[in-house]
């Protein structure tokens, strides 16, 4: 069941273990019968199939940071023994110098003005500078977070993000394909992508803007004619 | 909030790639993005987008009276600022320096120019002039703005037509558009800006017409103001890459040929718009 929604409509949500999504906040309310749940933005209302989870499909530009989730940064400088990195956020997000996997403080990347990072967003609250870490939560390794060398940087929506990273989306899949490829998707709006030649990566950023759903959102067909059209 | 420098991937891909002469967007080096122009209900009122760079330009005409050093003339002034709709790197009430470059050549472009005829818009001489005045709104920034605003300009001065005004003596009556149909301004020359952008590495050929990027990882950048007669109005030349005559004639000899096709493009969109408004006749 998917309805569209405006800005403060209230939800009828009801569960024991209610969990909110994106999009979705708990007022209490002083008079009326208990807290209610009222939407903040515009878009489709889901909810998984018991009823436990509820949130808004919305699509948008600007990144807000959230705990837990991956994104692509560009270093801008150097803080002490840290770094300031900027996410596409209204802050620039701090990464500390140690926060990556096997570092001391004699044994510290190497990283420069400009490197790009792949990091996980540790902290984030909405008034202070976001902090970011370059391991996973639990295992405490690297797990593909870290500098990332070479390639290109692909800016996207940030709903073009989420289907990038849904293993049943069409694109990566088809695109690898027809070339070996290399593709970290942040979910602040950008994409790292990498392949052996300059027209494959220049063809990929091409497609990713195509389906884009700010930019047309090509469907398969189309992509796969597209493709046809560069030569790669 | 200054933009970031581009990071160091994004610099070392657009060299590389463009060693090949190949651009981001698969365009070829020297071709332009295809100009779309909507004209919306008020005389005047243009709005230019090159791929997903956006200007609206909007032009209005009312009577004052002119100084007393120029009796004869009528007034032109353009106004543009910057504001932060454009992209997130600009700020209000300070003027970027691509703002002043863009200021400055529009200016060079369509004023000193002489584009449109200012001694037609004088309606009694030493009291009375028309006084146009062109708007600038930039919308959105993905690369050369500069070129986006002078066709927005010249585009929405030809659009535009002022209300019919008639003389007795020294009495002025000013025609209402339903009384009698407004007339165009007094257009001597169509001109067209078109921007060129060099590399720090002096085997990268210039690519016309850049994008967000590509201006950004530029080391200087050409801007050639003509009309599709050949004639130039402006040539600006900023940043220190150095040319040789040679090259500079090559890409004269470009912008001329695109003068050409943009004209043409630009005459078939004004006459179909033209077309479509109805013109009652009393």
């Amino acid at each position: 069941m998917s309805a569209t929604v405006l800005p403060g409509t209230v939800v009828p949500a009801q569960h024991a273990n209610l969990k909110l999504g994106p999009g979705l906040i708990q007022k209490s309310d002083a008079g009326a019968a208990g807290p209610s749940i009222i939407t903040t933005r515009t878009g489709t209302l889901n909810h998984s199939s018991n009823g436990s989870k509820w949130w808004v499909e919305s699509n948008s530009r600007r990144y807000v940071p959230a705990p837990q989730e991956s994104v692509i940064g560009v270093v801008v400088q150097k803080v002490g023994d840290g770094f300031r990195v900027d996410i596409g956020a209204a802050h620039s997000a701090s990464l500390d110098g140690l926060a990556f996997e096997g570092a001391t403080k004699r044994n510290k990347p190497n990283i420069k003005i400009g490197c790009v990072v792949y990091a996980r967003v540790s902290l984030a609250h909405k008034d202070m500078e976001p902090e970011l870490e370059c391991f996973d939560a639990q295992t405490r390794k690297a797990e593909g977070f870290g500098e990332v060398k070479g390639g290109f940087l692909v800016r996207c929506s940030l709903k073009m993000c989420r289907n990038l990273l849904d293993p049943k989306h069409f694109l990566l899949p088809l695109l690898g394909a027809r070339f070996p490829l290399e593709a970290a998707v942040g979910m602040n709006g950008r994409v790292w992508i990498n392949a052996k030649e300059p027209r494959q990566i220049i063809a990929i950023s091409r497609c990713i803007e195509a389906v884009d759903p700010d930019g047309g959102g090509m469907d398969e067909a189309g992509i796969k004619a597209f493709l046809g059209t560069l030569d790669i | 909030m200054r933009p970031p420098s581009p990071s160091i991937p994004e610099k070392e891909f657009l060299y590389t790639s463009l060693k090949e002469s190949l651009r981001l967007d698969g365009r070829l080096s020297m071709e332009i993005r295809s100009p779309t122009l909507t004209f919306g209900d008020d005389l005047g009122w243009v709005e230019c987008s090159l791929g997903k760079t956006r200007v609206l330009a909007q032009v209005e005409g009312k009577m004052v009276k002119p100084p007393p050093e120029r009796p004869y003339e009528g007034i032109i002034t353009i106004h543009s600022e910057i504001s932060p709709m454009a992209s997130n790197e600009y700020e209000p009430g300070r003027p970027s320096d691509e703002e002043v470059t863009i200021t400055r050549m529009l200016d060079k472009v369509l004023k000193r120019s002489d584009a449109v005829d200012k001694e037609s818009l004088c309606i009694l001489a030493g009291q009375r002039v028309w006084h146009i005045r062109l708007t600038l709104h930039f919308l959105a920034d993905a690369g050369n703005m500069l070129d986006c605003a002078c066709l927005a300009g010249i585009v929405a001065l030809k659009h535009f037509r002022r209300p019919d005004v008639e003389v007795v003596g020294d009495e002025v009556t000013v025609h209402e558009p339903t009384e009698r149909a407004p007339i165009p301004l007094a257009i001597h020359h169509t001109p067209f800006c078109f921007t060129f952008a060099f590399f720090p590495d002096p085997t990268i050929p210039p690519v016309i017409d850049p994008s967000q990027l590509e201006q950004r990882l530029s080391a200087g950048m050409i801007s050639i103001a003509l009309n599709a007669q050949r004639e130039l109005c402006v040539l600006q030349k900023l940043g220190g890459v150095p040319l040789d005559p040679d090259e500079v004639l090559k890409i004269v000899i470009i912008a001329v040929q695109k003068a050409k096709e943009l004209n043409g493009v630009v005459e078939a969109r004004l006459k179909e718009d033209w077309e479509g408004r109805h013109v009652e006749v009393r």
